[in-house]
């Protein structure tokens, strides 16, 4: 495997907004890209910091948001408070798998990747590891990529709040709970923002 | 792998420049932070909100289901059941039940808990919601200050699940007549309260739980009676028919009425505050207290029909007691069964004059009575059997002086005390009718019968005499005497002979009437006339003779 050769050998900083490569002599004038004019650091400064700041911030309130009820529903035979497993377990007991693995994967299986896979690339960065780099940075692209899908339960809630208001017969109202879980999805989206994939790349001493 | 790259040179690495902006990176941190204090606040506010765990067995675990099964108080959700099991003993059910923490201090020892079904009662349906919301839990604080976490479960729901203000009391009676739980408390006519709870006590009497509404409860005095107001009173009185009743729903479902009591006696049954005494009817419960009743025998050598048990035992007109017993003795002496009637007597009735003894220092005791008795007896107290009704042929005892009586022997040492007793008066008027029917039968009917027979027929002769002849010549004269007046009338007539000359005579009679007077009036002023005759130049008109008569 010939050895990769980084940008720093080679004097070059790639704008993270546009793609472009801009040399470092360039940037010592001015810091900003002479395409897109956007900012240009060579690595997003304190980016690990930063996304474990997030990270943890996400899996403290992805508790609150599991435990606390997401949804109140009252209809002829009283009102219910409905968790997210406390959902998706009722969804599945009465049949509907489909529904109930789809809710699984947006609200359990995505954040928990996301946790799992930004933890593992904070560590493999912290620890200067030339593991599967390669992969590592296609894990990235895909965190990034399902981060958006995880506001699912968010948008279920705010449909079905929004239309299930029928006074006697039935009503259907947010709770706490689902305000936990939007900012989760935000904070992990932040987490994931914040980290920069270049490091995964980067041979420290 | 790769060998290292040659790390580079200190002039290309970036300036750091970044180093004054550190603190940005920093306030990342606050985030997390943020975030755990936020969920570490909602753990200890769950933790903290978290509220008791109670068990409650029922007999039947009917509807309730978990999760689902809510706890109220008030009809407000405190708890949920969390979980139903069998007892060990397998005899009940044994409900779990997390409550909300604020609900922790209704949880007394006594809290009562109660499963709300349907129900439909003779004066109230209730639970009709829990048809379609299903059964929930019913909940009841209770008084006492210690805590308790495991319950048994009423099976029928307390008549007042949300404690209003008020009083419970206890009324004692031997039996509670037809009342519900449930059944009205009337306070004049008000309802004021109601029945909540009847209970049969380890003696066979009856306890009976009212509840008073405030702020009614005030009405509830020491001299308060209390009584059965089921059905309808009708009274004939010296007023008339007189019907009185508290209220239509009392006389189908029953009810209880209390007032003021005399005042001036405290009632005696009071055990601790709130007992009271459940009178029969109104009557009863106004009387005056009777204290403690004695009794006495009476010995009554006649037949006594119509004399029941519970017939009253009246002193001069006062109802004292009422006869418990009427039974047949045997005598061996004489061989004679006389009636042994026993009569309770509330001496308290009697009133003054035994007060008056009674207060002599002596307690009240049967000794007491024995000698107020004894005097009596002296004065000729005599117990009589007496008809109360001639319609019906009742009978009553009548205490009665009858001074007439032979005297009778009193030992006032004999327990119960035996009374002297007089025949009935009824028994005398039988024999006032007998001695009467004697009479009659001892009269000579027949003799009287033939005598009667023989002036009958002297009558009927001497009438048939009367008609033969004494008529015909009865109608002779009649005839007769028709003539004459018939001749009278025509004589009488007008236009008659007779009548006609008696008017000329009579207008004769009057013209010589007038001229005599007119000859007393002219010898009455001349009466010279009568030596010297008449002077004729001298005899002026009528007028002018009345005007010189004036001049003189």
């Amino acid at each position: 495997m010939t050895p990769l050769r980084q940008s720093l050998e080679l004097g070059l900083v790639l704008c993270r907004t546009c793609g472009l490569a801009v040399s470092r002599a360039s940037l010592e004038v001015d810091r900003r890209c002479p395409r897109c004019k956007s900012r240009i650091e060579h690595r997003t400064p304190f980016s690990t910091e930063t996304t474990l700041a997030f990270l943890i911030a996400g899996i403290a309130l992805y508790i609150p948001a599991n435990l606390l009820p997401v949804m109140h529903t009252s209809g002829l035979l009283g009102g219910q408070d409905s968790t997210i497993l406390g959902g998706i377990l009722e969804f599945w007991r009465s049949g509907d798998w489909d529904i109930a693995l789809l809710i699984f994967t947006a609200s359990v299986a995505v954040p928990f990747t996301k946790f799992i896979a930004i933890g593992l690339l904070l560590l493999t960065v912290r620890k200067n590891s030339r593991w599967q780099q390669r992969q590592r940075t296609t894990l990235y692209r895909i965190v990034e990529f399902i981060g958006y899908w995880s506001m699912l339960d968010v948008i279920v809630v705010a449909l079905t709040s929004a239309l299930m208001q029928f006074q006697m017969l039935g009503t259907a109202e947010a709770r706490a709970g689902i305000a936990f879980f939007c900012v989760v999805v935000v904070v992990t989206m932040l987490s994931a923002l914040s980290f920069d994939p270049r490091l995964i790349w980067d041979r420290r001493a | 792998m790769s060998p290292a790259p040659t790390p580079p040179s200190k002039e290309e690495l970036p300036p750091p420049a970044l180093q004054n902006r550190r603190w940005i990176p920093r306030l990342v941190w606050a985030v997390p932070i943020a975030a755990a204090a936020i969920g570490i606040s909602l753990l200890i506010r769950n933790w903290e909100n978290a509220g008791p765990q109670i068990t409650i067995s029922f007999l039947s675990g009917e509807g309730v289901q978990v999760g689902k099964t809510l706890v109220k108080y008030r009809d407000v959700a405190v708890g949920r059941v969390s979980a139903v099991v069998l007892s060990a003993d397998h005899e009940t059910v044994v409900v779990s039940a997390s409550l909300s923490k604020e609900a922790a201090s209704l949880l007394k020892a006594d809290t009562q808990f109660w499963i709300v079904r349907p129900r439909i009662g003779v004066n109230s349906v209730s639970g009709l919601s829990t048809l379609l919301s299903g059964v929930y839990i019913g909940m009841k604080t209770g008084a006492a200050t210690g805590r308790e976490r495991q319950f048994v479960g009423l099976e029928n729901p307390p008549a007042l699940s949300h404690g209003p203000r008020g009083r419970e009391l206890q009324l004692h009676a031997a039996r509670a007549g037809s009342l519900a739980i449930g059944a009205p408390l009337y306070f004049r006519q008000f309802q004021v309260g109601r029945v909540i709870d009847e209970s049969l006590l380890g003696d066979g009497s009856t306890r009976v739980t009212v509840f008073v509404d405030a702020p009614y409860d005030g009405f509830v005095k020491p001299v308060t009676r209390f009584w059965n107001a089921s059905g309808i009173d009708v009274k004939l009185g010296a007023d008339g028919l007189n019907v009185q009743t508290e209220s239509l729903a009392a006389v189908l479902a029953g009810g209880l009425a209390f007032d003021d009591g005399p005042t001036e006696v405290l009632p005696t049954a009071v055990g601790m505050p709130g007992d009271f005494t459940l009178y029969k009817n109104e009557t009863e419960a106004m009387a005056p207290p009777d204290g403690d009743p004695h009794y006495v025998r009476m010995r009554f050598s006649q037949a006594l029909r119509g004399l029941d048990v519970g017939a009253p035992v009246e002193f001069v007109g006062v109802n004292i007691g009422s006869v418990v017993a009427v039974d047949l003795g045997y005598e061996r002496q004489n061989r004679s069964f006389p009636v042994i009637v026993t009569a309770k007597l509330y001496p308290r009735r009697m009133g003054q004059a035994y007060e008056a003894l009674a207060a002599q220092g002596k307690t009240e005791s049967v000794d007491t009575l024995a000698e107020f008795v004894g005097t009596l007896v002296d004065r000729g107290l005599r117990a009589q059997p007496r008809s109360a009704s001639l319609l019906t042929g009742k009978l009553y005892i009548a205490l009665d002086f009858l001074p007439a009586s032979p005297r009778a022997a009193f030992d006032s040492s004999i327990r119960p005390l035996e009374l002297p007793t007089a025949n009935g008066t009824f028994q005398e008027l039988e024999a006032g009718v007998g001695r009467l029917v004697k009479k009659l039968n001892d009269l000579p009917l027949e003799q009287i019968v033939v005598d009667l027979h023989t002036d009958l027929t002297d009558f009927h002769e001497t009438m048939s005499e009367l008609h033969g002849r004494v008529l015909p010549s009865a109608v002779d004269t009649l005839t007769a005497l028709h003539t004459t007046l018939d001749s009278v009338d025509r004589t009488l007539d007008v236009e008659s002979p007779l009548q006609r000359s008696l008017a000329e005579t009579l207008s004769e009679s009057r013209t010589t009437l007038q001229a005599v007077r007119e000859l007393a009036d002219y010898l009455d002023r001349h009466p010279d006339a009568l030596l010297r005759g008449r002077r004729p130049q001298k005899m002026p008109a009528r007028p002018a003779a009345l005007s010189s008569e004036a001049k003189p």
